[in-house]
């Protein structure tokens, strides 16, 4: 781990902000020249992006690795499959409200027993209570669907009751990246806030930030919760995606593929888990054209090798400019 | 009652088996720390190479045995090429690269084997009825060849001239070296170790409900659980845990579905490490 950026004494990085612009104005251009596959492909790595993002918040910045993202994930699909299902007419706003309760609930919950165990401990819980939630839903047909999980319309574009209209792919892939945008500049200012230092300070040294006075399991706590409300978001954009919720998303594996999107794009920059969501996307897309399901074979030594020759990730060497 | 006393039953052999299988993952991470998130795909490799030996020989015996020893290669050769690179690295990122290997092993697997249940015939022939229930013995030959394999374990580590040194590496690896040990080749052993007693596992396993290339992830969560409640390294600690834990999970199963009843696990999992961290079956430190 690197220490923690140092105050810059020159103003923001310009190269920072023209960079965002950049990549920005490429994701809103995307949808208009991409071919309609490729498009839904854009969309995608958003949505996983967001999920990954929200993970990097305890990996990358508290210092605390969770296996259980998939369970704040799948509660937010569950949650916008609830409220979709229930209300009529389905109500975009609802559907964001239940899965942001539903996965915050289940946050608070995780939070509460997790955050008091360290390092592989608490990654062995977090797994344990994700896998809890995904027995629970996998058996509980009557509500749940079981198995076979749930599918509904998707609820048609309404902001502040301006009007309403129905999604196409290009509308979707703009209101999915502004919603990114958003949690992303969030997220970004929230690492920034004293809050968010005392997130660092515990990442690099706990007893010490505990011994200066900061309350660290409370700290914990809320970067669990607000990590896990984020992952619901992504779930609810999922599930407005492909118009069904399944016991899959809750599984281990998708946990997993946070993890890996982490370790791939670079830890601790918000930025890199969508490089990575990227990354592993692409590279899953290629591979499986001539090697199907076999993909992960592959991948799985490119990912073990990433690990021990660039442990930092794709976007490890922009770190400091991306937290600046 | 009659149910009760074959759930006991279940759950004393169910956790026989298990004990196997958590004892490789707490010997791995009693000496290296590493947590080895690939130690149920070891698990289910060997029990896919045992169906194989056989399938070729007809033998159970040379099944276990053939079993054991390639994947405590295979043990070997992972542990020199990804874990060794590691050592010193933050403990995570050791789980990160188990858990790479194990997605590898499992499509693999799945590659070579299909996705089809292969069965493992039962070693030993017949059953036996208790009270008015039939109960199969090779059920109970498991158990007992599970203990057996597992006393002979506990002897080497006590006795045997290599198992002192795995012990002296575990309390001390810095003193270990400077006496001479050769530490690197003590984690390549433990390791390969480890691994082969997560394929005899697998073997032993085979007969019960058959072998698939999904079953991995299921064993190293049960043997997750069963390490940490019965103290992370504790060799006789797992093993009581996993007797223990099983035979809740069997006595669950009575009331709600198994698929259910592993949530009871979970739930003594969650209380061990809130009450006694260092867990259920060791004497409280000072």
């Amino acid at each position: 781990m690197t220490a923690m950026p140092a105050a810059r004494p020159r103003s923001p990085a310009v190269g920072y902000w023209i960079g965002f612009a950049v990549v920005v104005g490429l994701l809103v251009v995307a949808p208009l020249v991409l071919p309609p596959f490729w498009q839904r492909f854009a969309t995608e790595i958003l949505i996983w992006g967001l999920l990954a993002m929200s993970s990097d918040i305890l990996i990358g910045y508290t210092g605390m690795v969770s296996f259980g993202h998939s369970a704040f994930f799948g509660l937010g699909m569950y949650g916008a499959a609830a409220a979709l299902l229930t209300v009529k007419p389905p109500s975009l706003g609802l559907a964001v409200l239940y899965g942001l309760v539903a996965a915050g609930g289940a946050a608070v919950f995780v939070a509460y027993f997790a955050t008091r165990l360290r390092d592989i401990y608490f990654a062995i819980s977090t797994l344990v209570f994700s896998q809890i939630f995904y027995v629970i839903i996998f058996t509980w047909t009557e509500v749940t669907g079981g198995e076979n999980g749930l599918t509904f319309g998707q609820p048609r574009l309404s902001l502040l009751g301006l009007g309403s209209d129905r999604f196409t792919p290009t509308t979707f892939h703009w209101f999915v990246l502004a919603v990114v945008l958003i949690s992303y500049l969030l997220v970004r200012r929230i690492t920034q806030s004293p809050f968010g230092q005392v997130l660092q300070s515990i990442r690099e040294n706990e007893p010490r930030t505990r011994a200066i006075g900061y309350h660290v399991e409370r700290y914990k706590i809320v970067a669990v919760m607000l990590s896990g409300l984020f992952a619901g978001l992504a779930g609810v954009l999922y599930a407005f995606q492909n118009k069904f919720a399944a016991p899959d998303f809750v599984f281990f594996v998708v946990s997993g593929e946070v993890v890996i999107f982490n370790v791939m794009g670079g830890m601790g920059t918000l930025v890199g888990p969508f490089a990575g969501a990227a990354f592993f996307l692409l590279l899953r897309e290629g591979l499986s054209r001539f090697l199907t399901e076999y993909y992960l074979i592959p991948l799985g030594i490119i990912f073990v090798i990433m690990i021990i020759f660039l442990p930092q990730g794709l976007l490890g060497f922009l770190r400091r400019r991306l937290n600046a | 009652m009659d149910q009760i006393l074959v759930q006991t039953l279940h759950g004393l052999v169910n956790g026989m088996v298990l004990a196997m299988v958590a004892s490789g993952l707490t010997l791995i991470f009693g000496i290296m720390d590493i947590v080895n998130f690939a130690h149920g795909d070891l698990l289910m490799l060997g029990a896919f190479v045992g169906a194989s030996v056989l399938g070729v020989t007809g033998n159970y015996w040379l099944a276990l045995l053939g079993a054991a020893l390639v994947i405590a290669a295979l043990g070997a050769v992972l542990q020199v090429t990804t874990l060794r690179p590691l050592i010193g690295r933050d403990p995570l990122t050791t789980i990160l690269a188990t858990f790479g290997i194990s997605l590898v092993i499992q499509k693999y697997a799945l590659w070579q084997w299909g996705p089809s249940v292969r069965r493992i015939s039962e070693p030993v022939p017949g059953d036996f009825t208790l009270f008015h229930l039939q109960y199969p013995w090779y059920r109970i030959a498991t158990a007992v060849l599970a203990g057996l394999i597992l006393g002979g374990l506990w002897l080497f580590l006590k006795y045997g001239k290599y198992g002192i040194w795995i012990r002296a590496t575990t309390q001390d690896r810095l003193m270990a070296q400077a006496m001479g040990i050769p530490v690197p080749l003590v984690y390549t052993a433990v390791f390969a170790i480890g691994s082969a007693m997560a394929a005899a596992s697998g073997v032993l396993f085979g007969p019960f409900a058959g072998v698939t290339q999904t079953m991995g992830f299921d064993f190293t969560l049960r043997a997750f659980i069963v390490v940490v409640v019965g103290g992370m390294g504790n060799l006789g600690g797992s093993i009581l845990a996993s007797i223990f834990v099983s035979l809740l999970e069997s006595y669950a199963a009575i009331v709600v579905s198994p698929a259910q009843a592993v949530i009871v696990s979970f739930v003594v999992l969650v209380l061990t490490m809130l009450f006694r961290p260092t867990g259920l079956f060791v004497p409280t430190p000072k």
